[in-house]
């Protein structure tokens, strides 16, 4: 067999970055069974493990951990490139964006939940946004974001306090 | 395994924690009200042969009967919403769509060239156009 020209080694942030982006993948697909009433309210448990990157390794690899969840999630769910790939696509880019921002606020004050609550109000946004511009161009969809808000409100106090939690709780890897 | 007692997980919210979801809330609440009951139509534009034949307040009960070329279409008012009561045409599809409550909303009388729209409020569709 000739030996391949092109060496790839991976390095250990690799390594930890795929393991996380499992996590979640394995967290997105198994939320994909879960029966929902209304399209666009998911619980979103891949975003704790988002918030646990963000948390202890930094924004950075929680940019790659989102988008790896994207796209594998969507190649596995058979959502590739569909609608719901975008808006699963957009909701995180705005989600990381803002996360960006409040990461930095004083942590003597603000935990794990407020960083959640964010995330959740971002993604549902980002999203409401591309569905007005693109999938429904038409203002009737936002006659939906007071259902989107409370959605995002349980589902980002659970997701926070959950992530909260698990990083005290996770050993320092 | 731990037992997950409420007080460990209210040890996890510090107090911007707090005011992030008090804030949640109000944007739950807000958007509820703004967005659902700003809408509330204050009055009623019934048209016959494309022109406006009548413009009435929702707030008291009234029955408007408007003629065309069929026989008389019958309008009925409620304080907040208004109904096609009875029309002469053959299929009846505006009877059938019952109270209208929303602004915006429509029912046309094609055969009898009559119909009956929701106005006023900040009208969130228009079901004449999409």
């Amino acid at each position: 067999m000739t030996r391949s020209t092109i060496e790839i080694t991976p390095t250990r942030d690799d390594g930890r970055i795929a393991r996380l982006a499992t996590a979640a993948i394995v967290l997105s697909v198994a939320e994909a069974a879960i029966p929902l009433p209304l399209p666009g309210v998911k619980p979103g448990l891949a975003n704790i493990v988002i918030l646990i990157v963000l948390l202890r390794w930094g924004w950075r690899d929680a940019v790659w951990v989102a988008l790896l969840r994207v796209f594998a999630g969507s190649l596995l769910l058979g959502q590739f490139l569909a609608p719901g790939f975008f808006m699963s696509l957009a909701g995180s880019v705005t989600s990381l964006a803002v996360l960006g921002l409040v990461v930095h606020l004083p942590p003597r004050w603000f935990g794990p939940v407020t960083l959640s609550l964010f995330a959740a109000f971002a993604h549902i946004g980002g999203q409401l946004l591309l569905a007005r511009a693109w999938l429904v161009p038409h203002d009737g969809v936002f006659y939906l974001v007071p259902v989107f808000a409370l959605a995002a409100t349980v589902f980002g106090l659970v997701n926070g306090l959950v992530a909260g939690r698990m990083l005290r709780e996770l050993p320092v890897a | 395994m731990n037992r997950l007692a409420v007080r460990d997980w209210l040890a996890l919210l510090r107090p911007g924690d707090y005011m992030a979801l008090l804030l949640a809330a109000a944007v739950c609440v807000v958007s509820a009200l703004a967005l659902w009951q700003g809408g509330a139509p204050d009055k009623v534009v019934v048209r016959a042969g494309g022109q406006v034949f009548a413009e009435a307040g929702l707030s008291s009960a009234r029955v408007i009967e408007v003629p065309g070329p069929l026989g008389v279409t019958r309008i009925e008012i409620e304080p907040g919403r208004a109904r096609v009561a009875s029309d002469p045409g053959p299929r009846q599809y505006c009877v059938r769509q019952g109270w209208l409550s929303r602004s915006g909303a429509t029912a046309i009388c094609a055969p009898n060239q009559v119909s009956l729209s929701l106005a006023g409020g900040a009208s969130d569709y228009d079901s004449l156009n999409y």
